[in-house]
């Protein structure tokens, strides 16, 4: 983040070497166990210090103070309107683009600061990708689609183009459903075949941190499940926060939650201590009202 | 109660539908049965062989529209070649770039822009833009194609400029989002996403702008020197198929073969603007439905 990079054709290395100091790479330790105890390390990728942020004069995030693990799925929950989004939005910087919001206090990637006057919001948003809470594929081919970001990176070769969308399609699981069909409207797919192209097409930028505002809750339940089986898999590779409402499913594939309430975080703790003995009587009061 | 207002509503909407159907039938009528004499003593093919448009020759008259068809197009097409890319640009501009402020200023500027009359046009025509073209090419004067296709293009550009601009601004935000979240940055995401994603409606903006420019009259009348040659660039003198039926009306004596000719002519400049329009409208439908 010190110095803005532009990224060339050499910088994307195809997924089955290794990027030279990259952060991600292996699996640590048994999901269903939710062991930390075996990772050599819990390093923290993304970090909110005091962070307080503003839609004009309405205050939408008081003094959030929240760690990240990388290679963990961590999720975000709380009731609507609790500023989730507006938490997400601010670890890429889209919410650089509502006039008159404001950010308080820092977030760090990698123990930098993003906020930083040097910081080139274009590279910070190829290394931090968002998957919208809709399905929103580009009206164009599935193939262009998926080729959009790498070639607005600057890459122009196209057996690389090739390379990579077959790579991130792949590792979306839907290579198998589309390789046939390339060619055709990202349009003619369905809402949970859309909503993993637009994950591919985030992948497709090699980003370190995927970020996923409710990307199931446009879905039918078995693309839900597909979705969620999908993310477990990309955990060995990315650092991925998601907001979800659905607290089953936050349970079922997070390591890590936070729960949010009227812009504040309240707590953040294994997903197993939050849903079985949290320590808040806000977050026990949110999650038994909704449990039932 | 409630029933009886929706329907009568309804009725009323269909009603006017149907009016309009029916002006559209009603001049497509008064065209062809003044046409048909025409047609009948002279023969389609007279008006569409080559040759001049010479209704009036003491010896053998002439009734050749190619050269007029030509001149229309040439002007046509000769203002939509300046008129699409700084239509496109001005609405990208107006649309996604623009201030509220700026938009305040300019979008009053443009309406009245369309509202200059077309003889005022003409002048401007006439006394700037003709001098400056031949002062640009050497030429004795500028009153040719070109100035014509200049000066329609003014006139098209406001029809361009709102219709390309409300193609741009139809975009679903979804689309620039998931652009600029990749890190694309906003002139790419213009570029690559918003403009492709708005080409049907450039498109078509696009042709009811030629549409317009092709019957456009007095302008065109007063800045291209309405020759009947054969135009050869676009530095010739044209007349349009709309400038010679402006003309000539006037002095021919009604019933005669000439004054039926003139209604030959008005009809092709009818069906080409209707395809013109058509063609608009197909590519708007089509390109609706994505990709
Ligand atoms: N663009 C905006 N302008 C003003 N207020 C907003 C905007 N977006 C969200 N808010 C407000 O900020 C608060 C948090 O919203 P959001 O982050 O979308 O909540 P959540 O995703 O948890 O439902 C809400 O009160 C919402 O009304
Ligand atoms: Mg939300």
């Amino acid at each position: 983040m010190k110095e803005p990079v532009k990224l060339k054709d050499k910088d994307f290395v195809p997924f089955k070497e290794e990027k030279p100091n990259s952060s991600r790479a292996v699996v640590y330790y048994d999901k269903k166990s939710n062991e930390m105890g075996k990772r050599p390390s819990r390093k923290e990728k993304v970090r909110a210090e005091k962070l307080t942020f503003y839609y004009g004069t309405k205050q939408a995030l008081q003094n959030i103070n929240l760690d990240i693990i990388a290679n963990e799925v961590t999720a975000l929950i709380g009731p609507s309107g609790c500023g989730k989004t507006t938490f997400l939005r601010i670890i890429n910087r889209m919410n650089d683009l509502i006039s008159g919001s404001k950010v308080e206090g820092n977030v760090f990637i990698d123990g930098d600061d993003i906020y930083h006057p040097d910081v080139d919001v274009v590279e910070l948003r190829r290394r931090v990708g968002l998957v919208f809470q809709q399905p929103n594929p580009f009206p164009k081919t599935i193939y262009e689609n998926v080729a959009y970001g790498p070639r607005i990176h600057g890459i122009r070769k196209k057996a690389y183009l090739d390379e990579i969308v077959e790579e991130s399609l792949k590792q979306a699981a839907l290579w198998d459903e589309v390789k046939d069909r390339l060619k055709d409207s990202a349009l003619s797919l369905s809402g949970g075949q859309q909503q993993r192209l637009c994950i591919a097409r985030v992948l497709a930028v090699r980003p370190e941190v995927l970020l996923m505002d409710e990307p199931t809750s446009a879905l039918d339940p078995v693309a839900t499940q597909r979705i969620e089986d999908l993310i477990g898999t990309l955990a060995a590779n990315y650092t991925i926060i998601i907001v979800t409402h659905n607290m089953q499913q936050a349970a079922r594939i997070s390591d890590t939650t936070a729960f949010f309430l009227l812009g504040e975080m309240v707590e953040q703790g294994k997903t197993s201590q939050i849903f079985t003995r949290p320590r808040d009587r806000r977050t026990e009061e949110y999650i038994t009202g909704r449990f039932g | 109660m409630v029933n009886i207002k929706e329907n009568s509503i309804k009725y009323i909407f269909l009603l006017s539908g149907l009016l309009s159907i029916f002006i559209l039938l009603g001049i497509f009528y008064l065209l062809f049965s003044n046409s048909y004499p025409a047609l009948r003593d002279v023969g389609i093919k007279a008006f569409f062989s080559r040759g001049y448009w010479n209704p009036t020759a003491y010896s053998v008259p002439q009734y050749s529209i190619l050269n007029l068809i030509k001149g229309t197009f040439m002007v046509g097409a000769g203002s939509l070649l300046f008129v699409v890319p700084l239509g496109v640009a001005c609405a990208a501009y107006l649309a996604e770039v623009a201030a509220p402020r700026e938009r305040e200023i300019f979008k009053p500027v443009i309406e009245i822009l369309a509202g200059i009359p077309s003889v005022v046009l003409g002048f401007f025509g006439l006394v700037v833009v003709a001098p400056l073209l031949s002062r640009i090419f050497g030429l004795p004067n500028g009153i040719n194609a070109l100035n014509g296709s200049i000066l329609v293009g003014i006139m098209a550009l406001p029809t361009v400029i709102s219709l390309a601009e409300d193609a741009i601004s139809a975009v679903p935000q979804e689309y620039r989002h998931a652009s600029l979240a990749l890190g694309a940055t906003r002139w790419q995401t213009l570029k690559n996403v918003t403009v492709p994603a708005a080409l049907s409606g450039i498109l078509a903006a696009s042709l009811l702008g030629m549409g317009r420019a092709i019957g456009e009259t007095i302008t065109v009348l007063m800045a291209t020197g309405n020759a009947l040659a054969d135009p050869s660039s676009f530095l010739d003198s044209v007349r349009t198929l709309s400038a010679n039926i402006a003309i000539e009306m006037g002095e021919v004596p009604r019933g005669s073969l000439h004054f039926h000719s003139l209604f030959v002519v008005g009809l092709v400049l009818f069906l080409i603007t209707f395809i013109v329009n058509l063609l608009a409208d197909i590519i708007f439908n089509r390109y609706r439905e994505g990709v």
